[in-house]
């Protein structure tokens, strides 16, 4: 259950689009599912009372959606962020990817977001609803009688390890804001940096090599904004649509880490959206946690235009060597 | 397709003796693009040359590979004999069969494999070259010296001789550096003042010459010809061009008590000060740390006193911005600190001194006016024991010490015991040493009068441990030729403290980009034929800054890096690199990423109009890169995210090719 209400949501967004402060609203919409809610653009009161959903499953992310509508909108979109979203929006400023004026952002708070996977683990397949409403969660399935779960027991893992309920963004706030949280997030990084280098490789690998190559953590993240994609260019010599081997696997994910890192601002779409369920999150969470290490506490996106360490020199930094010898004790 | 020549030189034996070169030349024959294969003995030579241009010629090659040196040996060689023969400069690719192959391996075999494998990668790379043109910035004719040393001096003089104007910044309030505080100058033992003073002067009134004194350089800009610098002159309360140097403010400050930097705290001055009497320029600066009046808003006495009105209590830094064509770095040395050498007593016992010391302690103008004493009771010393390499030649005390040889230290301490002999003949003086070292001219005879007429002990060996036993020094040391142990009562200990780079050059060196070595000394471009150069285009060095040196060296190496920089200034214009960065903006995202990582503020963003795929118009925010700033480094190539930015002639593309021709 979420503290703010569907309704409020909705009237929001429908005084913005009546006194035309916002052409259209970034909102989310129900899929096939109860459980996979989608991304949608509501330009009407009607659609957005027939259509707009906001419960337990509304995790998605919708700054990166702003580089694409904000570019084809004459006016300004009205996005519903949650704390965590923030920080993507502020990360897509600061690299100048969308225009700010076309935008018009109302933070909401956010109780946290479920995970299907843990409920079908929990109640099984065949899911046909899933009641939110309630301080449980009821779900139907076409075998079983209604069960009623506890919500923190499906909680995705971005939301047991939630880093902010504090909204780094908005014009307008609904609801109260909250404070960035002590997370225990990189105690999960902890764990892989205690294996051997050969029992981490084995886990990268058994993880990886269920990787389809759907493209949907890098279609989905909001740091993979790029006009053209290395690995949709001919010209950058990694092109690559269908891994080949188990090297080309673990290439693509490494190489798109990389490429994120330091913009990555945790936000977890990546592993949320993996129809595989590898957590990707890991590799660029192991990223921050390493730029903490040598560079002092960032966030990426927790200001607009901040001075990113990897494309930051100061007197101060880590020399080089140092870096080398810690590479050396991990390996 | 590129019709590519492959010339592979044997570098006399250099490379031929660990590679074949025969076979180098066969193998690279039936690479890709290549039609013309041969080898020779020595390729840079004129003969190597003319048969790289025949061949350009015969075989209408359109790039070539030569398999030899280092690049930044003969790179530029190579270039120009292709541009003579109507080749593009920049359609030649250098192998480097031998700093990186024929030194470093001993088998034949393995080196040849190497040899190939580095030349397949250069083919490679010369099949995806494409001609490039440098373009042309104007020259900024204004030289900067860092430092108002001797090397500083004599590089200002020389240059501002030659008709170009020349800035000087010392961060002390006056010039003259170490050279000023010595009394007498090895081998002729002429007296530092007399010849090191006319010099201070001469620059002072040089029309061409600037001195920022008390100032320090704060940021560096641009590149090569068109410097930016920020000079930060610092405060020192009095008005430079209204005081006279009458010295009456120094007489009457009351904050006396404040230890004296020039006689390295061995006396006192007060809170105003002018540090020596020939002291250039010769005005007073007040020591804020210790005024009153700039402490505790009391007193007020030196402007009261001042006919002139020069003390200004409120004055404040300044800062100073200019355009430089070139940059000499002259920022000297130090001795080391003696703090961690427990066994010698530095600190324990005021009759351990160091070197530069005992130097101010025999100068007329010193703290004891010339005469030799000890800093603990004022009583003349009998017996003195001089320790050579305390911190040098020290590769088991790296912690404390220097690897390396400090150079000048035999001959002062050879001077300091023949002069002591010499003016007091009632003394013993003891020289320990490791070895000494008298190559110069002059040098050694210098070394044996000190020995031979002076009656100097000099003792091969290192003291061990000194002791302060009541008035008395107690020296233990080891007679390595007599094999035994020595006990010295000595009253004077005198320690040659090894030298290391001025604590300024490190912040320096990141500003201006030049590379030094582990030990904080400037890297020249080239140890044998560019010693005055840094590998930083327009970065010239002098003096003690790039390695330990006397004066004699100094004063050289100063007028050789005056003549570098006469060199580049008498130019009108610079032929630039054009190996330097382009963004596709089709692929540009605009994010800034490069932006931030440019250290020279090459990367600047405009907004442009795009037709889109999809048929309509976009106005995209693309990254411009400014050819004549941009040094070509790299940096934005790889903080591009999207693959946007790419550097001409070393193209990732480029770079990628030669991984996959070493890999292959």
């Amino acid at each position: 259950m979420q503290k703010i209400s569907r309704e409020q949501l909705i009237d929001k967004a429908v005084s913005l689009l009546s006194n035309n402060t916002v052409e259209a609203v970034l909102g989310w919409k129900k899929g096939e599912f109860d459980y996979d809610v989608t991304p949608a653009l509501f330009t009407s009161a009607d659609k957005l009372a027939a259509e707009f959903v906001w419960d337990d499953f509304c995790g998605a992310n919708f700054s990166k959606y702003l580089v694409k509508h904000t570019k084809k909108a004459e006016g300004k979109i009205l996005v519903f962020l949650k704390p965590c979203d923030t920080y993507s929006f502020n990360q897509l400023l600061t690299e100048h990817r969308f225009d700010r004026d076309k935008v018009y952002a109302v933070g909401i708070p956010c109780d946290g977001m479920v995970d299907i996977d843990k409920i079908k683990t929990l109640c099984g397949e065949g899911i046909v609803a899933v009641d939110c409403t309630g301080d449980t969660l009821r779900v139907n399935t076409l075998y079983d009688d209604e069960k009623a779960i506890n919500k923190e027991d499906v909680l995705a893992e971005r939301c047991l390890h939630c880093k902010s309920k504090k909204h780094v963004a908005y014009d307008e706030l609904l609801g109260e804001d909250g404070e960035v949280l002590a997370s225990n997030r990189f105690d999960e990084i902890e764990k892989l940096e205690a294996m051997t280098p050969d029992e981490r490789f084995a886990f990268w690998q058994n993880e990886l090599s269920r990787c389809i190559r759907c493209n949907a953590c890098r279609d989905v993240c909001p740091a993979c904004t790029c006009e053209k994609c290395v690995f949709a260019n001919p010209d950058s010599g990694v092109e690559n649509k269908a891994a080949a081997n188990s090297f080309e696997e673990k290439m693509f994910h490494i190489i798109r880490a990389f490429h994120v890192a330091g913009r990555c601002t945790d936000c977890g779409e990546c592993s949320r959206v993996c129809p595989q369920n590898i957590p990707l999150h890991l590799l660029n969470r192991k990223f921050i946690k390493d730029i903490n290490t040598f560079y002092g506490e960032y966030q990426a996106g927790a200001e607009v235009g901040s001075r990113a360490p990897l494309v930051d020199y100061t007197t101060e930094d880590v020399e080089p060597g140092e870096v080398f010898d810690r590479g050396d004790q991990d390996a | 397709m590129q019709r590519i020549g492959v010339f592979v030189c044997w570098c006399g034996s250099n490379i031929a003796g660990t590679v074949d070169v025969q076979a180098v030349a066969e193998a690279l024959k039936t690479e890709p693009g290549v039609v013309f294969s041969a080898n020779y003995q020595y390729m840079c030579s004129q003969a190597g040359q003319n048969m790289i241009k025949d061949a350009i010629i015969e075989h209408k090659l359109t790039g070539i590979v030569v398999c030899s040196c280092s690049p930044r040996m003969h790179e530029a060689t190579f270039r120009k004999t292709a541009e003579s023969a109507g080749l593009n400069p920049y359609m030649v690719e250098i192998a480097n069969i031998r700093e990186q192959c024929s030194w470093v391996h001993k088998d034949m075999a393995v080196g040849t494999e190497k040899a190939i494998i580095l030349g397949k990668a250069a083919i490679a790379k010369v099949n995806l070259n494409t001609p490039l043109t440098p373009g042309e910035t104007p020259v900024t004719k204004r030289a900067l010296v860092i430092g108002g040393g001797i090397a500083g001096i004599q590089t200002a003089l020389d240059i501002a001789d030659a008709g170009f104007p020349v800035d000087i910044v010392e961060k002390k309030p006056t010039i003259g550096g170490k050279m000023a505080q010595l009394d007498k100058t090895f081998p002729t033992l002429d007296c530092a003042a007399c010849i090191l003073t006319p010099k201070m002067v001469d620059v002072a009134q040089h029309e061409n010459v600037r001195i920022f004194s008390y100032s320090e350089v704060e940021e560096v800009g641009g590149f090569v010809g068109n410097f930016d610098v920020k000079i930060r002159k610092h405060a020192r309360y009095v008005k430079e061009d209204i005081c006279t140097g009458c010295g009456a403010c120094v007489e009457k400050c009351p904050m006396k008590k404040n230890p004296n930097e020039f006689n390295l705290g061995m006396d006192n001055r007060p809170a105003v000060y002018i540090p020596f009497a020939q002291a250039v320029p010769k005005v007073a600066t007040i020591d804020p740390n210790s005024c009153n009046m700039l402490k505790k808003g009391k007193c007020g006495l030196c402007a009261k006193i001042c006919t002139a009105g020069a003390i200004d209590y409120t004055q404040q830094d300044e800062v100073i911005e200019e355009k430089y064509g070139a940059i000499v770095v002259a920022t000297g040395f130090n001795p080391i600190s003696m703090e961690k050498f427990d066994e010698f007593a530095y600190n324990q016992s005021k009759d351990v001194i160091t070197s530069l010391e005992f130097e101010r302690l025999t100068n007329a103008a010193g703290p004891s006016a010339g005469k030799l004493i000890r800093p603990s009771d004022g009583k003349h010393p009998h017996t003195i024991v001089f320790v050579q390499c305390v911190g040098s030649r020290c590769e088991a005390c790296a912690q404390k010490g220097k690897e390396y040889c400090s150079k000048i230290c035999c001959m002062y301490t050879a001077k300091h015991a023949m002069l002591t002999r010499d003016k007091y003949p009632d003394t013993e003086v003891y020289v320990f040493y490791i070895d000494v070292r008298t190559p110069g001219k002059n040098f050694d005879e210098f070394y044996r009068r000190a020995v031979e007429e002076y009656g100097v002990h000099y003792i091969k060996g290192m003291v061990g441990k000194v002791t302060p036993e009541g008035d008395k020094l107690k020296v233990q040391a080891s007679d390595l030729l007599l094999n035994k142990q020595l006990h010295i009562d000595a009253d004077l200990v005198v320690l040659a403290a090894a030298i290391e780079p001025d604590q300024s050059a490190r912040p320096l060196a990141t500003m201006l980009t030049a590379s030094m070595d582990t030990n904080d000394f400037f890297t020249e471009a080239h140890p044998k034929l560019r010693p005055v150069e840094s590998p930083t285009a327009g970065v010239f060095l002098s003096g003690a800054c790039q390695g330990p040196k006397d004066i004699p060296e100094t004063v050289s190496q100063a007028g050789a890096a005056a003549s570098k920089v006469i060199g580049l200034l008498a130019k009108d214009k610079l032929k630039g690199n054009p190996c330097v960065a382009s963004s596709n903006e089709l692929m540009c995202n605009g994010c800034s990423s490069c932006e931030r990582v440019c250290p020279y503020g090459a990367i600047s963003y405009e907004d442009k109009e795009f037709r889109m795929p999809d048929r309509t118009t976009a106005i995209r925010r693309v990254a411009v890169v400014n050819p004549a700033v941009c040094q070509g480094c790299g940096a934005c190539t790889v903080a591009c995210p999207s693959g946007a930015m790419d550097l001409r002639g070393f193209a990732s593309g480029q770079i990628m090719a030669e991984v996959d021709a070493i890999c292959k």
